[in-house]
């Protein structure tokens, strides 16, 4: 088993996968924790459908995918998440309809360009092979903004997502949040699509959270062992796609390895839980 | 004089709630406001703490007092049930206003949210994740983060809607705490007539008629 890691090690793009994907699924993690909190699940969900519509259109115009994609979702994620906070459409129902027009339109111009186009399919269902180099310095750049910002503004983050009014009336200035966590769950997801696919990105984003919930009551350590459950599962996923005989594909794998990870924590918080009570 | 509202006009939404409001709060005094739905008490509120815009009037704030300095404790909050947050964690966060960009807290920050909590006697729930907390002890929690982000003024808002009998009366000795030890001025929206009894100085009667508004000196014998 070490050797075929060892041999697979050995391949350029198995290492853009790997180190593209722990930092993705960290900073996925960690933006993870205050949307779960916020009510905001879905929204990852709904940004990579947009993304999916906004690839498909630069595909057809010919232009550079990320250059229409990036844009395109920070705006999307603004307005999704202000959108509902403002409450004149409620946030699951914007999602709603957002992503399934931009799905649906990705789709019509895929057609109308010439059939289905293999570039696109990846990015429905994750080719986690295709990352290259330049999508690793991405990463890299993403990561490198995320995690600073998130260890400094920890306590903000904190307040902001268990109480916003509160939060506001001490003086955070909350418009620049979500300003913030829009642009970066925009980038998280336009990278993360390349791992999992446009289907299942939501998994890297809200099931670390979920997860850490059921074993942890204090932020802190949800944040953390969410980041830590985040990664491990990645890892796991990855190393099992790669190793299985005739492989497999690697998105689902990690969303199948986190799925099994949550089943753990909440049967162990449950566990836990009962114990408290018996006593 | 902490505070001093001068011919305040609010509106909520389109329809405006309050005219030319006037009264000022002193310095450790109880000022209850009182009155119907719709009549304009947590936009008044809202006012106050700096997030809205008055049509017309001002909020003068005194003796060293901020908009950031002014501690709030929100109305019951829903659907936030499963939230993995420790007590200790919640009441820290009370002290953001004060705290700038610092992205950690000192020993005297935490030292001074520790004794929120023991002025509202609940040391021992400091590390108790607080969706395990009853209703009566989330919201002593939720008063003493707001005693973290004030010296001198709270505003609360139906504080002791929804809690039993005896959540209520342990609720209310936490405010004359407060008020008595500490000297922090309270102005306090309520429904229950028990409260205003107990506590106010001075009562504010707001009505769904934005023109009728009433402030009468409470006389204790």
């Amino acid at each position: 088993m070490m050797d075929s890691l060892l041999s697979y090690w050995e391949i350029p793009l198995f290492r853009y996968a790997l180190f593209g994907g722990v930092l993705v699924a960290l900073c996925a993690a960690l933006l993870g924790t205050t949307l779960v909190l916020r009510r905001f699940s879905m929204i990852g969900d709904g940004l990579s459908h947009i993304g999916f519509g906004a690839l498909a259109a630069a595909s057809v115009a010919n232009v550079l995918p990320m250059a229409v994609a990036i844009p395109v979702m920070i705006a999307a994620a603004f307005l999704l998440l202000r959108g509902s906070a403002q409450g004149k459409l409620r946030g699951d129902a914007a999602v709603a309809l957002m992503s399934t027009t931009c799905l649906a339109a990705g789709m019509i111009l895929t057609y109308l360009g010439g059939g289905t186009n293999v570039d696109l399919m990846n990015y429905l269902f994750g080719s986690i092979f295709s990352l290259s180099q330049k999508d690793l310095w991405l990463a890299i750049a993403l990561a490198s903004l995320v995690l600073p910002c998130y260890g400094l503004l920890y306590h903000r983050i904190f307040a902001v997502t268990f109480d916003e009014p509160f939060a506001r009336a001490t003086g955070v200035q909350a418009g620049a949040f979500q300003f913030a966590t829009a642009v970066f769950t925009a980038l998280t997801i336009v990278l993360g699509m390349r791992l999992t696919g446009t289907l299942l990105i939501s998994c890297l984003l809200v099931f670390p959270t979920l997860s850490a919930m059921r074993i942890n009551g204090s932020f802190f350590g949800v944040t953390l062992i969410s980041a830590a459950i985040g990664v491990g599962c990645f890892l796991l996923g990855f190393v099992l796609a790669c190793l299985y005989p005739g492989g497999l594909p690697a998105g689902a794998s990690i969303v199948a390895v986190n799925a099994a990870a949550f089943s753990i924590c909440a049967g162990a918080g449950e566990i836990v839980r009962r114990r408290r009570a018996h006593h | 004089m902490l505070l001093e509202v001068r011919s305040l006009c609010l509106s909520y939404g389109k329809r405006e709630v309050v005219h030319n409001l006037s009264f000022t709060v002193d310095k450790g005094e109880c000022l209850c406001v009182v009155g119907g739905n719709g009549s304009g008490k947590s936009t008044l509120l809202r006012t106050l703490l700096g997030l809205q815009k008055a049509t017309c009037g001002e909020v003068v704030l005194g003796e060293g007092l901020s908009h950031k300095g002014i501690g709030y404790l929100p109305q019951a909050m829903a659907a936030q049930a499963d939230f993995p947050a420790l007590a200790r964690e919640v009441i820290r966060s009370g002290l953001l206003g004060s705290k700038g960009l610092r992205p950690w807290y000192t020993n005297a920050e935490r030292q001074y949210a520790d004794n929120a909590a023991e002025v509202m006697r609940i040391t021992n729930l400091l590390n108790r994740p607080f969706r395990d907390l009853s209703g009566g002890q989330q919201r002593r929690v939720l008063l003493a983060r707001a005693f973290c982000a004030t010296r001198s003024l709270l505003l609360l808002d139906e504080p002791a809607a929804g809690l039993d009998a005896a959540s209520a009366e342990e609720l209310s000795l936490c405010l004359e705490r407060i008020r008595k030890e500490e000297g922090v001025a309270i102005l306090l929206v309520t429904h229950d007539p028990a409260d205003v009894l107990r506590h106010a100085d001075r009562i504010l009667t707001l009505s769904t008629d934005s023109t009728l508004w009433d402030i009468e000196e409470v006389v204790r014998t």
